[in-house]
């Protein structure tokens, strides 16, 4: 697919070399990686400038691109005939070093172009590796404990410790362990989002955890004790006499890890659903009825 | 002190075709941390994540020392805002679910 370099940058197709130096370098302060971190549509937008400028700031290639670029196909024809001498040419170019590795230039500009890749501080680049990016699904009492996993990228086995207390869509860093880098350069980086499924009787807001508790009603008039799940185990609670349908209480301590901080923990919220009996025996219903008659 | 997981200014900046100088005036700057042994100049491993990031934005951006400083305090200022975000998405979460109730 043909790719207009020129509209890419923004300028006209007589644009001098300065105006495309200018207009390259502006785009590229708003859309350079180390500014837009994890941001994928940036980082394309940032491969497509790199493309553009590697052709049009270079004298040689913008001549054949302004020649061919729309009949790109025909270029090779052009080159094997031998009559393309030109040699790429480093003066007063700059090529930023931030790539994405074997895909780093577009096909159309492979097909014109060749694989050569670009020039850089007037020196061979050194390719930086493509970040690769990945999610990991995690149960809710997965993430209660620090565990180790290993994962499997592109062939090669990652061993990682995951943080107890990790958050649902949080991304951690794993350096290193992206795309090879080239000519010397450094390995990119990986990238692992966590997706945190919910549980169906806890709820998470940070460090808080949330349930409901069904109570029966005798428990919840004359007071009692009940034992209910936490998420490490089960506890003892007392009830007051007279607790309200809805009402909450704290367990503090009880709650989701707090995030690398070892023994620290949020609080457990539990709300108290009272149950009505049902399915009453004629001598409850009477009693009931005694109750009722003892309000009046 | 070990030169382990260290690497010397000189041979970073070699490897990176930069001067010397200008290590020094991001360690005046303190904008990064060297480690001095015997003498040598030493950067640790968990610097060179950032000093990268510094090199690409001098080199690449232009951007003098002084706006690397104001970059890379807005990118840490934004990090911590979509951390932020995160976890107040997910605390949203909790009132568009519906309740469970298989208790």
């Amino acid at each position: 697919m043909f790719i207009d370099y020129y509209k890419v940058l923004g300028v006209d197709k007589k644009a001098t070399e300065q105006e495309i130096k200018s207009a390259y370098r502006k785009l590229a302060r708003k859309l350079h990686p180390d500014l837009n971190p994890n941001d994928k549509d940036a980082k394309r937008k940032f491969q497509e400038i790199n493309e553009a400028n590697e052709v049009l700031s270079d004298p040689e290639k913008r001549k054949k691109y302004d020649q061919y670029g729309e009949n790109w196909k025909h270029a090779e024809e052009y080159q094997n005939a031998g009559q393309y001498q030109g040699q790429p040419s480093d003066a007063g170019r700059q090529t930023f070093t931030w790539s994405q590795g074997e895909g780093e230039f577009s096909d159309f500009f492979e097909s014109l172009f060749g694989g050569m890749g670009g020039t850089g501080r007037g020196r061979q680049i050194k390719y930086r590796g493509e970040d690769y990016s990945a999610e990991l699904h995690l149960d809710l009492t997965d993430a209660f404990e620090t565990h180790q996993r290993t994962l499997t990228l592109h062939g090669d086995k990652i061993r990682i410790t995951i943080p107890a207390g990790i958050e649902n869509d949080q991304t951690i860093k794993i350096a290193g362990h992206g795309g090879k880098g080239r000519n010397g350069g450094p390995n990119g980086d990986l990238y692992i989002t966590f997706k945190i499924a919910s549980h169906p009787k806890f709820r998470r807001s940070g460090n808080n955890l949330y349930t409901t508790v069904e109570l029966d009603l005798y428990t919840a008039v004359l007071g009692g004790e009940i034992t209910v799940n936490t998420l490490n185990g089960k506890v003892k609670l007392k009830v007051k006499p007279e607790t309200q349908n809805g009402s909450k209480i704290k367990l503090k301590g009880k709650g989701f890890p707090v995030y690398k901080s070892k023994g620290e923990y949020g609080d457990l919220y539990i709300t108290y659903m009272v149950q009505i009996p049902v399915d009453l025996t004629e001598k409850q219903r009477e009693l009931f009825t005694e109750l009722s008659k003892s309000q009046k | 002190m070990k030169s382990e997981n260290m690497i010397s200014a000189t041979e970073f900046c070699e490897c990176h075709h930069i001067e010397i100088s200008f290590i020094d005036s991001l360690k005046e700057q303190g904008l990064i941390e060297l480690a001095s042994i015997e003498e040598t100049q030493y950067i640790r491993a968990s610097q060179l994540h950032i000093l990268e990031k510094i090199v690409r934005l001098y080199y690449d951006l232009d951007i003098n020392i002084e706006g690397i400083d104001a970059v890379i305090n807005l990118l840490q200022r934004m990090e911590d805002m979509q951390h932020e975000i995160v976890l107040l998405k997910n605390r949203l979460r909790l009132y568009e679910e519906p309740e469970e109730s298989e208790y």
